[in-house]
Parts: structure tokens; C-alpha cells; sequence
């Protein structure tokens, strides 16, 4: 890997930004490599768009934005139209199937996994560790970082008190993309 | 001296620039911020006020930016390291009183998360147009000096820095960051107390009847003492002799500003601080600062793939200007490319350094974004022919 380019979209209050956070802690703190974390920075408060850039490298990284992303991990619908057409034509699309549906804005060639997110998180007991599911869902489907170090960088940001649903949340989430790997659709 | 424990996170985080400068200024010492919010910069002051109670210090949030940057030159007076943190409209109300701290010697940080202006322009978006007001903004003849960090690691890093320049030279000392800097979030790691050189306050050692407030030796720079040690020192905005007492004539107006110079300018090839790579022989030299410096890098390494000679320097200070480094290079490149986002701010430092002895290529930016690297790496292809 010399370079991997994240974005993730969603909505404030889903947990955006702590999941490319999350992904940047990994890399950078628990897997020995380089990763810058952009957020869109903006008026926006819960409920509106929000989507945070997240690159990971082995070497020191320049150029901080990522314009097209490898990786693009979506959590609600506005974030797959805004974001789908940046993807990459050799990129996957890592989204929230049961909010949103693929539709010919993802670039032909382009992978598309989705998992049901939201629901699995409320058998989990709360719905707002959805993020963390879909932090799972990446680290299962991407290999991109170890698994020990996505746990670690889940443990050391979710608040004291729900690590233990945070990575019940993780495990599903990795274990799903895990199965879900050798099945991957071809779209568009 | 070291660090004291109490202000140093050691250890790694991942954390933005804002997060990371003001545990720079724990590091460092600093012990009481005024400020008033303002994007891109909150975050500075959202942890210095979290952190502060625990470390022992003072947080206050003033009325406004002329308030802060008041309250800090009096909490300097009282022994405190102190900063205070804005962005562009705020700075801009802040000049009056950074030519007190200038006149008055007064060792203070002003960090300047940069956003792009005029006025309130672009809060949420970065620029790097207040080079030159950090340097000219406030009225008279001064010097300053001002740091420019590409990374929240450097955040941390040169945050120690400008406060021991602050302390070492008794005069403002500008943190340049920008929104991109200031809202990268990135590995930062930060030392052991005991691997934290901090300068302490230059504190007289005279006696007071013996001390006089203005008297400065070889290095140019006054002893100073702080509220409540017993001296009776007298210290104003208005020109003034070694005691501190106006002293509104000519001759007294020389010896001051003159020393107030010259307290930089003498030491200015101990303060400039650039990043060299593969500057020497270079027939295109890169000039960057800042956020754009990682920009540039990336152009630099893809013109180099091209078979350009291509070098790349970077100002840490942005003043003093390294003019002096910048006009040995002239002797032998061809072209000097100048990207910045502002119009042509620091391109005309390097043009009166390099001094018609090469070309000057300046890639203005009005802000919003950083520069496309395509865009830099083509400058430099047409700098090589």
C-alpha cells in the first residue's frame, strides 16, 4: 500500500467524524503509518451533511484533501449522491444499505458493499454506535489496517464506560464484511 | 530549563493543529490566555480552557479581541507566559496593542489561524494573506518575529519555540497557522518534560534602586521583573528613557527604536529557521511556507521525476526573512518559484533578496483551498526552461 484515500459522508450526528478519525488513529498510532484526517469544517449542526477525508500512507503525506477517493464509506443518502460520482472507476463503496440505494452514480467498475448498518446497532442495543459498526464493516471488507489496531483505536475513542458495546459493535460490523468480501457486485 | 510536568500531555495522540498548539503552549509554560472565539481558531482556546485548571493558570474569555490582546501584555507584567488566539478579523483589531508589546517589550504569542479575508471572508477556509500584516500591521517602525507550522506535530513543536523567542527577545511572536493546519488531524507526538528545553523569563537580578526597567546590555534586551516584587517601574506606551519614564524628544525616540530594532536585527541569522532540500546547485528553487510547503513538496519530488534540478525551501520563520540565504542562492539558480495563498505577499521579499539575479515566478492564490499540486509543478516546469 502506498496510498489509500478514504471519504466518509453522512449525517451530523452519526458519527462522521469519529469514524475517520477512528480509521486515522489506527494508521497512524497503532499500525505504524501515516495518516492525515480533513474534516468538512462548516455552519453544519446535527442533521445536516457532514463527511470527513481521511488518507493513509506509508510515507509523510503532502497534498492533504482527497479529491477521489479509494474508499468511500456512506451513511446516508444526500452523502451517496454528493460523494458517488468522486469514487474511483477501481474503488469500492462501503454503504448503509437499508438507507441508501445505488443507483448509476457510482462510477462503472466501481465495488459496492453494503451492510444494514443501523439495524445491527440497534440488536446491539443502540443505534448510535452505528459509526462503529461501519468502522468494523471497513476494517472486515479493506484489510487496509490490522484488526488489532482498528480495536485499539476503537477502545481509545469511544467514551469510558462503552468499550465493550463500542467493539461488539466492531466485531459485527467485521465479521459481516469478512463473509461479505467473496461476494462482492460489480455495479454500473 | 525543562518543561514543567504539570502542562506536558507526553505521549502520542492523534489531534488537530488547534488541539496540538495549545499543548505546545502548556509545554511551554504558558500559563494564561485571553481571547475571544473566533473560526478557525476556537479550538485553541476550547482546550486551553479545559486543560487549565488541572495545570494551574487562567483562562478568560474577554469581550472582544482588543480586550484580549490587552489583558495578555498584563498578565505578562505579572509574571505569566501568556498567548492569545484569533483569525483575520480578529487580529485586525489586535494591532493596536501589538505596538505596545513591541514598545514595551512586553513577551507575548499571538497565534493566527488564518482564513481567508478581507474582513470576514472565508471563516471556514484557509488562506496565509496575513504575512505582511503580521510583520506591518501595527503603526510605527518595528520588528517581530513570526513561525509558520505545516503539521499539527509542528504546531506542538514550534509552539515552544515562539515562546522562547518570546522570552529570549521580549517581543510579540506570531504562530502563522491556517484553517488547514489548524484542522488537520494527524499523529502528534509529544516528549518527556525532561526532552523540553524551555527559556525562562529574563528576570534582572539587581536589586530594586539598583534596576532600572529599560536598561538592556550587549544583547539589546531589558531584565525584567514582574508586578509585586517591590520595584517601582514605570512602563508606557509613549517613547521612554531606561527608567521607563516618557521621554518625548528625538534623541530619546532614536535610542529606543533603534534598540528595538536592532534587538532582531542584530540576531536575525539566529532566528531565521528554513528547510533546505536540495536547494544547492538547484537551478529552480521553490520558496514555500506553511500549508503550501506540503503542496510544493509534493511538486518538487514530481518536477525532480521530470529531470528538473529542483530545490525546495521552506521558511519555519517568516520573519525575520531569510534574505540573507535567499540571496546566496541567486548566485547560482535560474528561477525562484513563490507559491502562497495570498496575492503576492512573501514573493516580494524574495524579489528583494534575490535582487534581479534570477527570475521570480509567484504563483498567487486568492484562498478557500490549497494550490493543486499540477499547478506548482507546472510553474516549475516553465521556470526550467
Amino acid at each position: 500500500m502506498a496510498k489509500s484515500e478514504i471519504r466518509v459522508g453522512g449525517l451530523g450526528g452519526q458519527g462522521v467524524i469519529l469514524l475517520g478519525h477512528i480509521i486515522g488513529k489506527a494508521a497512524s498510532i497503532y499500525d505504524s503509518k501515516h495518516a492525515t484526517l480533513i474534516q468538512a469544517f462548516g455552519p453544519e449542526a446535527r442533521g445536516s451533511a457532514c463527511s470527513a477525508q481521511v488518507t493513509v500512507a506509508d510515507e509523510a503525506i503532502g497534498y492533504p484533501y482527497v479529491k477521489s477517493p479509494d474508499y468511500l464509506v456512506i451513511m446516508s443518502p444526500d452523502a451517496y449522491t454528493q460523494f458517488a460520482p468522486q469514487l474511483k472507476p477501481t474503488g469500492t463503496l462501503l454503504y448503509e444499505n437499508e438507507l441508501i440505494t445505488i443507483d448509476d452514480r457510482l462510477p462503472a467498475g466501481a465495488k459496492a458493499l453494503g451492510i444494514p448498518a443501523t439495524r445491527f446497532a440497534e440488536e446491539l442495543g443502540r443505534r448510535l454506535v452505528l459509526n462503529i459498526v461501519m468502522v468494523g464493516f471497513f476494517a472486515g471488507v479493506t484489510g487496509l489496517l490490522s484488526k488489532d489496531a482498528m480495536e485499539k483505536a476503537v477502545k481509545g475513542s469511544v467514551p469510558k464506560g462503552t468499550e465493550e458495546l463500542n467493539l461488539r459493535a466492531f466485531r459485527k460490523g467485521y465479521e459481516y464484511g469478512v463473509e461479505l468480501i467473496g461476494a462482492a457486485t460489480v455495479t454500473g | 530549563m525543562h518543561a514543567d510536568p504539570k502542562g506536558v500531555l507526553t505521549g502520542i495522540h492523534f489531534i488537530d493543529g488547534d488541539h496540538a498548539a495549545c499543548e505546545g503552549a502548556l509545554a511551554a509554560g504558558c500559563r494564561f490566555v485571553a481571547g475571544y472565539p473566533i473560526t478557525p481558531s476556537t479550538e485553541v482556546v476550547e482546550r486551553f480552557a479545559s486543560r487549565i485548571p488541572l495545570v494551574g493558570g487562567v483562562f478568560i474569555q474577554m469581550e472582544d479581541e482588543i480586550a484580549s490582546s490587552i489583558a495578555i501584555l498584563g498578565g505578562a507584567w505579572a509574571g505569566k507566559k501568556v498567548m492569545t488566539v484569533t483569525s483575520g478579523p480578529g487580529l485586525s483589531l489586535m494591532m493596536e496593542h501589538i505596538g505596545l508589546a513591541v514598545i514595551t517589550e512586553t513577551p507575548c504569542v499571538i497565534v493566527d489561524v488564518q482564513r481567508g479575508g478581507p474582513s470576514t471572508g472565508l471563516p471556514t477556509l484557509p488562506a496565509q494573506a496575513d504575512l505582511m500584516q503580521v510583520k506591518w500591521g501595527s503603526h510605527g517602525d518595528y520588528e517581530i518575529i513570526a513561525l509558520s507550522p505545516n503539521s499539527p506535530q509542528e504546531c506542538f513543536d514550534l509552539m515552544i519555540k515562539a515562546f522562547n523567542l518570546a522570552e529570549t527577545y521580549r517581543v510579540p511572536v506570531f504562530f502563522m497557522m491556517d484553517e488547514v493546519v489548524g484542522h488537520m488531524t494527524e499523529r502528534v507526538e509529544i516528549p518527556a518534560p525532561e526532552d523540553i528545553d524551555v527559556v525562562d523569563r529574563k528576570w534582572t537580578t539587581k536589586k530594586p534602586g539598583e534596576y532600572n526597567v529599560y536598561q538592556a546590555g550587549a544583547d539589546l534586551v531589558p531584565e525584567m521583573v514582574k508586578a509585586g516584587d517591590g520595584y517601582r517601574i514605570h512602563v508606557t506606551g509613549l517613547t521612554h528613557d531606561e527608567r521607563g519614564y516618557p521621554a518625548m524628544n528625538p534623541v530619546a525616540q532614536d535610542k529606543l527604536v533603534r534598540r528595538l530594532i536592532n534587538k532582531i536585527r542584530d540576531h536575525r541569522e539566529d532566528i531565521v529557521d528554513v528547510r533546505e532540500d536540495g536547494v544547492e546547485g538547484a537551478d529552480v528553487v521553490v520558496v514555500s511556507f506553511g500549508i503550501t510547503s506540503r503542496v510544493a513538496q509534493a511538486a518538487v519530488e514530481q518536477a525532480r521525476v521530470r529531470g528538473v534540478k529542483v530545490g525546495h525551501l521552506r521558511l519555519v520563520i517568516c520573519w525575520p526573512f531569510p534574505a540573507t540565504r535567499i540571496a546566496q542562492l541567486a548566485e547560482t539558480a535560474k528561477a525562484f518559484v513563490v507559491p502562497e495563498l495570498n496575492m503576492g505577499q512573501m514573493v516580494l521579499e524574495v524579489e528583494r533578496a534575490v535582487c534581479g539575479r534570477a527570475a521570480v515566478l509567484p504563483i498567487g492564490h486568492a484562498g478557500g483551498t490549497v494550490h493543486e499540486p499540477a499547478t506548482i509543478l507546472n510553474k516549475i516546469m516553465e521556470a526550467a526552461q
